[in-house]
């Protein structure tokens, strides 16, 4: 868990507060968003977790301990760090990247050779074919996923990310996205993900942080956030439509009525039951019928969406949240 | 006599000369690259530091190497020791100046990614720094070092010895032989040192082998 607590930054020179009193908890093994547009200072938020930048005042603590009193270096080791620019080593190869922080922590050199791999593998880059390569032979995308593989190297707790996938493009962006989040429903790290993209933060996060100024304007669950906009500033970020990006968020299994045996559907428009709801509403302006059916992976009806339930359920969902 | 014929009679004199040019340079060089290194990469810790020590270099190389001899006489007097320390300041600049650029052009954001990861100041200097500021750094040597090898014949001025004594033997006695001698002599060895630094360049920046996987690219 890591606790920012009344922490203000402001540079010397300077009468602003980039961080004004920021209280924040990040709880363990989510994914916590900062987001906000340039200047709301989530970047100096995060920075100052692992002490690249220090707070003028208050105090961050991470699973209760003040780092103020852990040793800079080893906090360091023991965070994973991303940044937009990913930052690898052009003169090292790709495993030699992976290999910084365990090399620096004494790892025997089998280990960090097997380590390598298997983070390889993780991010899905063959290990045969990338251990080798330089940084200048990847394209944008597989350097983002050794970016990954390197600040998981030592296993860290906790992640720092600061626009991870912000110079992709969109289709690589989404993809390496939905890898991110699979890899972190197996790893489960503690991570601090700086983005200025609302609908990234809304796909990526379990809870978003919505920055401006240097304070937290609204700290909550992407459906809560879509549901109740704190204040105007955070209805203008989310940009409208929050109703359709809630069902962006809610899967056809957690909107569907359950049926039993199917009997006689197979007229009727289907979705998987892995579809958001948003896919669900889509099939059914794709077919002019207001009803469509879940379907497993095998095929099975699970269940069926009404649009009129499908509505109802969307702003219950926005009340109980 | 013909350039051949007394190039043929004179050989010993003249590989001897070589010698002590080959042998003065190498040893100024190799105290103006340790020295260069250090200080180039010393002056990346502060700007207001660096902005005078390449400017205090620049001023030295626009003393004509003559008048820096001359003007180390009277302290250090003839022979060798005054020879080098005037190589010295001279091909220092190139060094630092590469030195120091190499280092302070490497993206920032890489060594943002160092320090955030966990490496100490040193680490990030040997790990980091320096690998990348190689082959800037190498342009400077190699250009320190080809400059040496010129301005080592005008140390001959103040009695060091080499090839620079032929040349200003040849002028004084008219004898076109000694000065033709000598200077194709010095751009002979200066070409050669070029070369073969080149080559090493090209060995310290050279990627790794690499491996079975080829260039196929995926996303």
């Amino acid at each position: 868990m890591i606790v920012f607590d009344q922490v203000t930054k402001r540079y010397p020179d300077s009468t602003v507060d980039v961080v004004n009193q920021l209280s924040l908890t990040i709880p363990d093994g989510e994914i916590c968003i900062l987001v906000g547009p340039s200047g709301c200072g989530k970047t100096t938020t995060m920075k100052m977790i692992n002490k690249l930048i220090p707070p003028s005042s208050g105090s961050i603590l991470i699973d209760g301990q003040d780092i103020g009193a852990i040793d800079t270096i080893q906090l360091r080791l023991n965070i994973g760090y991303i940044i937009q620019d990913i930052g690898l080593f052009p003169h090292m190869t790709v495993a030699e990247n992976i290999a910084t922080v365990p090399v620096e922590l004494g790892w025997k050199k089998d280990r960090i050779s097997a380590r390598v791999d298997e983070l390889l593998d993780l991010v899905e880059l063959e290990p045969k074919i990338y251990r080798h390569k330089k940084p200048r032979e990847l394209s944008g995308g597989q350097r983002q996923r050794v970016g990954v593989a390197r600040a998981l190297a030592a296993d860290p707790k906790i992640m720092l990310m600061d626009e991870p996938f912000g110079a992709l493009d969109p289709i690589t962006r989404a993809k390496l996205q939905d890898e991110f989040l699979n890899i972190q429903a197996k790893i489960k790290k503690t991570i601090v993900f700086v983005t200025h993209d609302i609908d990234e933060a809304l796909k990526m996060g379990d809870r978003i942080a919505v920055l401006k100024a240097g304070r937290v304007v609204q700290y909550g669950t992407p459906m809560e956030i879509l549901a109740r906009p704190a204040d105007p500033f955070v209805s203008e970020l989310i940009g409208g439509r929050n109703s359709l990006k809630m069902m962006n968020l809610l899967s056809c299994g957690d909107v569907m009525h359950k049926v039993g045996v199917a009997t006689d559907f197979a007229a009727a428009a289907a979705v998987s039951i892995h579809a958001t709801a948003q896919d669900a509403l889509a099939e059914m302006f794709r077919t002019g019928k207001s009803t469509v059916l879940v379907l497993d992976d095998a095929k099975n009806v699970q269940g069926l969406i009404r649009l009129e339930s499908l509505l109802e359920s969307v702003s219950d969902y926005g009340r109980n949240s | 006599m013909g350039l051949i014929d007394f190039f043929l009679s004179r050989w010993q004199d003249i590989l001897e000369l070589t010698l002590e040019h080959l042998l003065l340079v190498l040893v100024a060089m190799a105290i103006s690259i340790v020295l260069g290194v250090t200080i180039g990469i010393l002056i990346t810790r502060s700007r207001a530091l660096a902005n005078l020590v390449l400017g205090l270099a620049s001023i030295m190389m626009t003393i004509p190497s003559l008048a820096l001899f001359s003007l180390l006489l009277p302290i250090l007097g003839i022979g060798t020791a005054p020879a080098i320390v005037g190589l010295v300041a001279y091909t220092l600049l190139p060094i630092i100046r590469n030195v120091y650029v190499g280092i302070t052009s490497i993206d920032p954001a890489i060594i943002e990614a160092a320090r955030g990861m966990g490496l100490t100041d040193r680490k990030i200097l040997l790990r980091i720094q320096i690998p990348l500021a190689i082959p800037a750094s190498m342009i400077g040597i190699r250009t320190a070092v080809v400059m040496g090898i010129g301005i080592g014949a005008i140390a001959s001025y103040i009695g060091a010895g080499g090839l620079g004594t032929y040349i200003f033997q040849g002028i004084s006695r008219t004898n076109d032989n000694m000065v033709i001698i000598g200077a194709i002599l010095i751009s002979l060895i200066a070409i050669l040192a070029d070369k073969y630094l080149g080559k090493l360049q090209n060995r310290l920046v050279q990627a790794k082998p690499k491996t079975e996987g080829g260039k196929h690219d995926r996303i």
